[in-house]
């Protein structure tokens, strides 16, 4: 079919009225495929909230076993996304700016967790960490021990949530325009100075979000938890650990956790949308 | 009064430069894009290091390849215009300008006082706590150009200093900037890609070509080159 018979035979559709029920039957695909797929995504968390009423919500929010849970979690996702953010910040603006040997395998090393499933980390930090462990082993002579402790909480979910700040702390970095900095070093900044003044306050959003994400992951973080830190209330039960649990006896307790879980994760969303969005 | 000699190459070619600035002079750069321009300017202010070569500033040397001296950009006290300005986007203009002062050991009265004489210079006073972001290609040059000059530089480097000013303005912004340069007394190199840049601020013109200098002369002489096909028309425009 030439160009000319092709125009002829659109011509002709069109009068026909064909090329509109084409549209109409892709829009309406389209929208089915669309609503299918939210409904399939919403009607689960919707459920939580359906199942659970507000008086054993409020109820259930005062057990040791839940608020146990919740400040063990927050206080152990706030301290591994510190420690995510000071040691990634650096590795990340390094990893943005200079070239050396090796950069390619450190870029793979730190994504490594990403796709690592968790079981997989929660037994290889054991065998790093535990008693018996490669490097436990060491710290087992000075009398100490982290395998089932809240540090092994934390260790968990440092080695879990790293990648999401680390990517996205490099991608800001690399989209700081280097004439800044270099404006800035014939103004008579330092390294450091241009470090601090110029390329981590241009890349603010980014890092803010990266720690957002970051911090999320260490709250949901499961496997490698309950492999590696135990499964102890009040010292290594995080929330997830605790719906797990609890799931067997007290379904509100769960169902409470989990709705609070849900609730960050909206927040969570919500900021990092907030924080991108704001461009110099 | 400031010389160099640099060779530095570059991905199509060598780029081997030497010539020297006196105090209170205006050298103005011309040649084709891509001949190396605003490469010299980079290897002047540090931002890149020759392979080879030795740049002299007044008294200091900052950088010669034989006695191993490498001064880093931070330290060289030249005042480098960039094409863009390069203008701190998340700083007010005050902000900008305060910035080279915050890095040296200046007491924070200082630096307002000094900031504030900047700005009344530039007739910017009013816009000191504008974001960089909301003002006009003169109004960027202006801060950019009271940024470099209040650290008191010791050579001036223009890259294309007035492509980015509207050109209403330009004619305008182009005898204030000379007077802003002859205030200064210090020697100034000027990139720029339009005869009437030279006509006005070209206290002598070296031609770039190929990395090479073609020519360096007076503006006169060098622009009397009709026999050169760049010279023929960029004055024939």
């Amino acid at each position: 079919m030439d160009l000319t018979q092709f125009r002829l035979k659109t011509e002709t559709d069109r009068h026909n009225g064909r090329p509109r029920v084409g549209r109409v039957i892709f829009t309406l695909l389209v929208a089915v495929l669309l609503s299918l797929f939210l409904l399939f995504v919403t009607i689960p968390v919707a459920s939580l909230f359906l199942r659970i009423a507000p008086e054993a919500f409020i109820r259930s929010l005062t057990e040791p076993v839940v608020l146990d849970a919740l400040s063990l979690s927050l206080v152990t996702a706030t301290i591994s996304t510190v420690i995510v953010v000071i040691f990634g910040t650096p590795l990340a603006l390094a990893n943005a700016r200079y070239d050396y040997p090796g950069r390619d395998i450190v870029d793979t090393l730190t994504d490594l967790p990403i796709v690592l499933p968790p079981a997989v980390a929660g037994i290889a930090l054991l065998m790093a960490f535990g008693r018996r462990g490669v490097v436990g082993q060491y710290l087992d002579l000075f009398g100490i021990h982290i395998a089932f402790t809240t540090v092994a909480v934390i260790l968990a979910q440092v080695f879990v949530a790293s990648p999401f700040y680390i990517r996205q702390a490099k991608a800001s970095f690399e989209a700081v325009d280097r004439l800044y900095e270099d404006a800035a070093r014939t103004l008579g900044a330092s390294p450091w100075t241009v470090a601090f003044r110029v390329t981590i306050p241009l890349a603010w959003g980014g890092l803010i979000s990266g720690a957002i994400l970051s911090f999320a992951r260490a709250l949901g973080e499961f496997g490698a938890t309950i492999m590696f830190a135990g499964n102890l209330q009040g010292r290594t039960q995080t929330m997830p650990l605790a719906i797990y649990t609890t799931m067997q006896g007290d379904l509100d307790a769960a169902i409470s956790l989990a709705i609070i879980l849900v609730v960050i994760s909206f927040a969570v969303i919500a900021t990092v949308k907030v924080v991108t969005r704001r461009k110099f | 009064m400031f010389s160099i000699h640099a060779a530095r190459q570059l991905r199509d070619f060598a780029l081997d430069v030497a010539f020297s600035v006196e105090q209170g002079e205006t050298l103005v750069l011309i040649g084709e894009n891509g001949a190396g321009k605003s490469t010299v300017l980079n290897l002047i202010s540090g931002i890149l290091a020759p392979d080879r070569g030795e740049l002299i500033l007044g008294e200091r040397t900052l950088f010669s390849s034989e006695k191993g001296i490498n001064i880093s950009t931070e330290r060289r006290n030249i005042g480098h215009l960039f094409q863009s300005y390069a203008l701190f986007p998340h700083m007010t203009v005050a902000e900008n300008v305060a910035f080279g002062l915050r890095c040296r050991k200046i007491s924070k009265p200082e630096i307002a006082a000094s900031v504030a004489e900047h700005l009344g210079a530039m007739r910017l006073a009013e816009l000191a706590d504008v974001n960089v972001g909301r003002l006009s290609g003169g109004q960027r040059q202006r801060v950019a150009l009271a940024r470099a000059l209040v650290l008191e530089p010791e050579l001036l480097l223009l890259d294309e200093p007035l492509a980015a000013v509207d050109m209403r303005a330009k004619s305008a912004m182009r005898k204030e900037l000379r007077v802003q340069i002859a205030n200064a007394g210090i020697p100034c190199i000027v990139v720029t890609h339009t005869l009437q840049d030279v006509r006005e601020l070209a206290d002598r013109i070296c031609l770039i070509e190929g990395g090479r200098i073609a020519a360096d002369g007076a503006p006169e002489e060098v622009l009397g080159m009709r026999e050169n096909g760049f010279i023929a028309s960029f004055v024939e425009g």
